[in-house]
């Protein structure tokens, strides 16, 4: 489903991805791991070309869109985001943030963008937020929405860069349990994140990376109970205390 | 004696009404058609100067650069007696819009992209994850919320503009200034002529000035 082949990103001085190879098959959840600064933000950006790798090639869905005059924004519509910063449109009403992107680009009708994106809204258990602004909702209560936002182009690859980084502990669950309900779909996932719990219970392989290199990857059970590499065991104790 | 503002000076001036009223209207025709121009030309170069293209970066800086940085009474000269020099004719009121178009072009451009760079540029991250191209992203994402920040500003050039087509006085404009110029230079009657069309520049002028700091007030901005 993606594939990454020798795949480097400098940025001016800095070589944040060393040489990369991955590939993530269809329905597999994949989780990202790493301390910051390792480039694994960097790695799922150029799943969707946010970032440009500097050089090597990125296949998505059988397209490489890494390839000169590739249909890049044609290949996004199947591959939906959700950020950190959430990063919805706060010049819309919840409903209108789900049903732009399916009207203008896919050209569903109004009626069904509006049914469809209710339906979402619903599945996040937000529905009664429907008309209101972002900026009136809580944190948690965002990334939903922007989860919902996600869904309502009908992806085949979620990617999630530390969704619950942004936000106030107690709000975090409330994500991962939407996750985690995503997670029992065959949808193809990929998860940057720190939420060792969520890595344990959905993750089909975990990989975890340190100083812009794949420094270990395995099932999430062995990855937590037999850390192989020295980085690995450094990093998860201090991470699980 | 005679004083500048003589009752029959003003007597005049009213029997002569329809020569005011004719540059009246030119000056109203050529302020609103090159407010288009200018802010089509802002828009897009505003827009193109917040590219990642480097090219179109440059062409947009020059643009704005190299017009801000020259008179507007020179830019006007090079199009009304320059242009003739090598055979493009055109009409002075094409002169008006064009030469005062392109000038506040320049400003209303740095204003735009000002805006553009004051959205999080998650914005544009987003839009384009979800696929949207570079402009349906900017048409439907980033410009609908600069404008908010980007409209005080914007009706503040609007005011310089309409002061600023009297510029055409001086290329034979047949403007409101021009008219002015004109009426009085026949009967030396100055001082009604220009205190009456400083009196409909200002009658065009200072509702736009209360609807900027209206908006400023809106948006939070204060100046």
């Amino acid at each position: 489903m993606i594939q990454l082949e020798g795949v480097n990103k400098h940025f001016g001085h800095l070589h944040v991805l060393k040489d990369i190879n991955l590939t993530v098959k269809s329905g597999e959840k994949l989780v990202v791991i790493g301390p910051s600064g390792s480039g694994k933000s960097t790695l799922i950006r150029c799943m969707n070309l946010l970032e440009k790798p500097s050089s090597g090639k990125v296949t998505v869905d059988g397209v490489d869109i890494t390839a000169h005059k590739a249909l890049v924004a044609k290949v996004r519509q199947s591959v939906a985001m959700v950020f950190q910063q959430f990063n919805l449109y706060p010049h819309k009403t919840v409903l209108e943030n789900l049903t732009l992107a399916p009207m203008l680009i896919k050209k569903v009708p109004q009626a069904e963008a509006v049914k469809a994106g209710l339906a979402y809204l619903d599945r996040v258990g937000l529905k009664e937020k429907a008309n209101v602004y972002p900026s009136q909702l809580s944190g948690g209560q965002q990334q939903r929405v922007a989860i919902a936002r996600a869904l309502a182009m009908r992806p085949k690859i979620m990617l999630f860069d530390e969704p619950t980084s942004a936000l106030d502990p107690e709000m975090i669950q409330e994500v991962l349990d939407v996750m985690v309900d995503l997670a029992h779909e065959g949808i193809t996932m990929v998860v940057v994140t720190h939420e060792m719990g969520f890595a344990k219970t959905v993750a089909d392989r975990v990989i975890f990376m340190d100083d812009g290199q794949i420094v270990e990857e395995n099932s999430p059970q062995r990855f937590f109970e037999n850390p192989t590499h020295e980085r690995t065991k450094s990093f998860l104790s201090r991470i699980l205390r | 004696m005679v004083g500048p503002f003589a009752w029959f000076k003003w007597e005049a001036l009213f029997r002569d009404w329809t020569v005011f009223a004719e540059g009246f209207k030119t000056t109203i025709m050529v302020a609103v058609l090159s407010l288009a121009l200018a802010l089509i030309l802002g828009i897009v170069f505003g827009v193109l100067g917040t590219s990642q293209w480097k090219l179109a970066k440059l062409v947009s800086r020059v643009y704005v650069e190299f017009i801000q940085n020259t008179p507007l009474v020179i830019q006007v000269y090079f199009l009304y007696h320059g242009l003739p020099h090598m055979d493009v004719m055109i009409p002075v009121f094409a002169v008006g819009v064009l030469g005062v178009g392109v000038y506040h072009g320049a400003y209303i451009a740095e204003v735009v992209r000002a805006g553009i760079d004051s959205i999080h540029k998650g914005q544009m991250e987003a839009a384009l994850s979800q696929g949207f191209s570079f402009w349906g992203a900017m048409r439907h994402v980033i410009l609908p919320q600069a404008s908010r920040i980007v409209l005080p500003p914007l009706t503040n050039q609007a005011v310089n503009l309409i002061k600023n087509t009297s510029v055409l006085a001086m290329v034979a404009g047949g403007d409101l200034m021009y008219r002015a110029d004109s009426w009085s230079s026949d009967n030396l009657y100055y001082g009604p002529a220009y205190v009456a069309i400083g009196l409909l520049y200002l009658l065009l002028c200072l509702p736009l000035a209360t609807l900027t700091r209206r908006l400023e007030g809106k948006t939070g901005v204060s100046s």
